[in-house]
């Protein structure tokens, strides 16, 4: 088991470099670079540049040299937690990276327990009750669910919120906490308007989740080693936990890390239809700007955060099946 | 009635069971009218074909037919020592008896020792639940139980096997396993399902040595399911043939096995490879049956050495009510 964990954190970093790779070519893409678009920006509000001030951008921010001394520079000042500075926003990127990555981690890691949590009595109950009408129900709202897209579930949420409750579902605060520095009050206030997000980004993933456990389950549920442990007098709710839903829960342990990705691109989507203080706004105005330190930094967090919560899940589920950890 | 009139002391008294599986294509009689006495300390076998009921009988007496599987019709009258005789068909779900019986009275060893244990649990985990499931004893003391079962049905260096997983076991240390799990509460009755025809030909040997020797030093009564004549001569006293969800024949072991009455049982026999000379070709079933009547549902009737058979009236049965 110790082999097997040192062996995946140190598989880690050439994941992570080759990420950052492509990562690095993605941002160089497109046409021009943060100068060229600084520039044009200058030049539309009447400045003139002089060549030699030009010169100096490029140089300030590495311009001038080869691609590849770039990335070095690059990834050699995001190790040492230097990601330079957003000409977008005038500030450190490290600033405005933090001050978002928080909310979407709040915001994805609250998803996933909200998709757990709705997923697993509702799977058990349909798979126990296969082909009633509580199990089509059930089985029609996850298709339902699986069918609308985040964004569209925040639109029509935050419609309903508005013309018949009245009120802004948007955002993380009110409008009294929006700049207010972190009290309990305000802890409390974002509470209040998270549960959204987190039921809209989590909706998805909790259909999917429900439905390959039905799947899962039912396959186990008539396996020998069920039968056996009836037959030994296991009581019938503790023998569906104890014997088939352990098994079933398996493959979506390591399915974990598969939902991370998608958790976080809807969350980009909802985050933007929602005016969430959150990565997706700011990653996808970066990009449109060529911001690339900012883009790039955001990118590359992004990343590590999926990579470690595969890492997690993989971890988790070698600790729960001792047949992945023996082998 | 039979030979001599002396009662048989039956720890289990089968009447009239039916069982019906209701499926997309129709309604399947899995048991029609299944009757039979498991006497007390003694092994007996039901032999049959595959579909022939074998297994739905033990999962009646069990209590676990599953749906779309029913019993419609019949009862089990069992009788075990120290208690009160009590009826297993008509227990409601919530009787405490119920959960008593299911590995507490009657216990069962299944076909498929590979995948008749859980793999995310650990063999003495799964062992000792047995006894958690039936007596009110600390989780240490189920444990060392456990252990003191597991090492009577031969599985030694105890301390560090018990905490392995069934993965980490061959097919035969596991059916051992099975084997510990079942009897560790000292069942009145234990079924085997088909124990050994998932073992290859040696541990199969070594697995129904070891279920003779416990039951004759537990003294518990065996049902013991099998299509393999040969395993029925080595182990049971008595025998019960089934053919399509029906008893054909019961009788002992010598008179079942030496001198067939009914011409199914007579098919059976004589479809045993090793029984047929060098050089010819091997009966079958259909062959020695021949024209007789063996499937419609004739009244048992008794014979004079005590034997039970369902025949047709042509060759001597009793005509239908």
């Amino acid at each position: 088991m110790r082999s097997y964990i040192l062996t995946r954190i140190a598989g880690l970093i050439p994941t992570l470099a080759i990420i950052s790779v492509i990562i690095f070519i993605v941002i160089q893409l497109p046409e021009g670079d943060i100068v060229s678009s600084m520039l044009d920006r200058l030049q539309a509000q009447g400045v003139d540049t002089s060549e030699e001030y030009v010169q100096n951008l490029r140089a300030q921010y590495n311009l001038d040299k080869p691609m590849v001394i770039q990335y070095f520079y690059w990834a050699g000042n995001f190790l040492t937690g230097d990601m330079g500075y957003s000409y977008l926003f005038s500030r450190p990127v490290n600033e405005l990276v933090w001050e978002r990555l928080g909310y979407t981690l709040s915001i994805t890691i609250s998803a996933l327990f909200f998709t757990w949590l709705v997923a697993l009595p509702v799977g058990i109950y349909s798979a126990l009750r296969q082909y009633t009408i509580g199990d089509y129900l059930m089985t029609t709202l996850a298709l339902v669910g699986l069918a609308t897209p985040p964004f569209l579930l925040a639109l029509i949420f935050m419609h309903i919120g508005f013309e018949w409750f009245g009120i802004s579902t948007g955002g993380l605060f009110s409008p009294e906490f929006e700049d207010a520095s972190w009290s309990f009050a305000k802890f409390a206030d974002m509470l209040a308007h998270i549960w959204l997000p987190m039921v809209i980004v989590g909706a998805g993933g909790a259909a999917f989740t429900m439905r390959i456990l039905r799947a899962n389950l039912l396959d186990e549920l008539n396996k020998p080693y069920v039968v056996t442990a009836r037959a030994k007098g296991v009581r019938p709710a503790k023998l569906v936990i104890k014997y088939p839903v352990r098994i079933a829960i398996n493959p979506f342990i390591s399915n974990i890390g598969l939902m991370l990705p998608a958790l976080i691109s809807g969350e980009a989507l909802v985050g933007m239809v929602m005016g969430l203080p959150t990565i997706g706004p700011l990653l996808l105005q970066s990009l449109l700007n060529q911001d690339m330190f900012l883009a790039g930094s955001m990118l590359m967090w992004l990343a590590i955060l999926v990579v470690f919560g595969i890492l997690l899940s993989d971890l988790l589920l070698a600790w729960v099946d001792p047949r992945i950890r023996f082998e | 009635m039979a030979g001599d009139d002396q009662a048989v002391d039956a720890v289990l008294k089968v009447r009239d069971l039916a069982v019906d599986f209701k499926t997309d294509t129709g309604l399947t009689h899995a048991l029609m009218g299944v009757g039979f006495e498991v006497p007390r300390g003694k092994v007996t076998a039901i032999v049959g074909e595959s579909g022939s009921g074998k297994s739905v009988t033990a999962n009646c007496i069990m209590r676990i037919i599953q749906p779309p599987g029913r019993i419609v019709d019949g009862s089990i009258d069992f009788a075990p020592k120290g208690m009160d005789p009590f009826e297993i068909v008509s227990l409601t779900k919530k009787d405490p008896r119920l959960q008593e019986l299911r590995g507490g009275l009657i216990s069962m060893v299944f076909q498929e020792p590979m995948t008749a244990l859980s793999p995310v649990y650990k063999v003495g985990n799964q062992v000792a639940e047995a006894i958690l499931c039936h007596r009110k004893v600390s989780r240490g003391q189920a444990w060392r139980e456990a252990a003191e079962m597991l090492e009577r049905v031969g599985i030694d260096d105890i301390d560090r096997r018990i905490q392995m997983y069934p993965f980490e076991f061959s097919g035969g240390m596991r059916q051992r396993v099975v084997i510990a799990m079942a009897l560790v509460c000292h069942p009145e009755v234990l079924i085997c399902d088909e124990p050994t025809t998932a073992l290859d030909v040696t541990i199969q040997a070594e697995i129904l040595t070891l279920i003779k020797d416990l039951q004759r030093e537990l003294g518990n009564s065996v049902i013991f399911i099998t299509h393999d004549l040969g395993v029925v001569a080595q182990i049971a006293d008595q025998v019960v043939v089934m053919y399509q969800g029906r008893v054909l024949e019961i009788g002992t072991v010598r008179q079942v096995l030496k001198q067939p009455v009914h011409p199914y049982t007579k098919g059976l026999l004589a479809a045993i490879p090793g029984l047929a000379p060098k050089g010819e070709r091997l009966a079958t079933i259909a062959t020695v049956v021949g024209d007789a009547d063996i499937t419609t549902p004739f009244p048992m009737q008794t014979l004079a050495d005590g034997r039970q058979v369902s025949l047709p009236p042509e060759l001597g049965g009793a005509q239908q009510a």
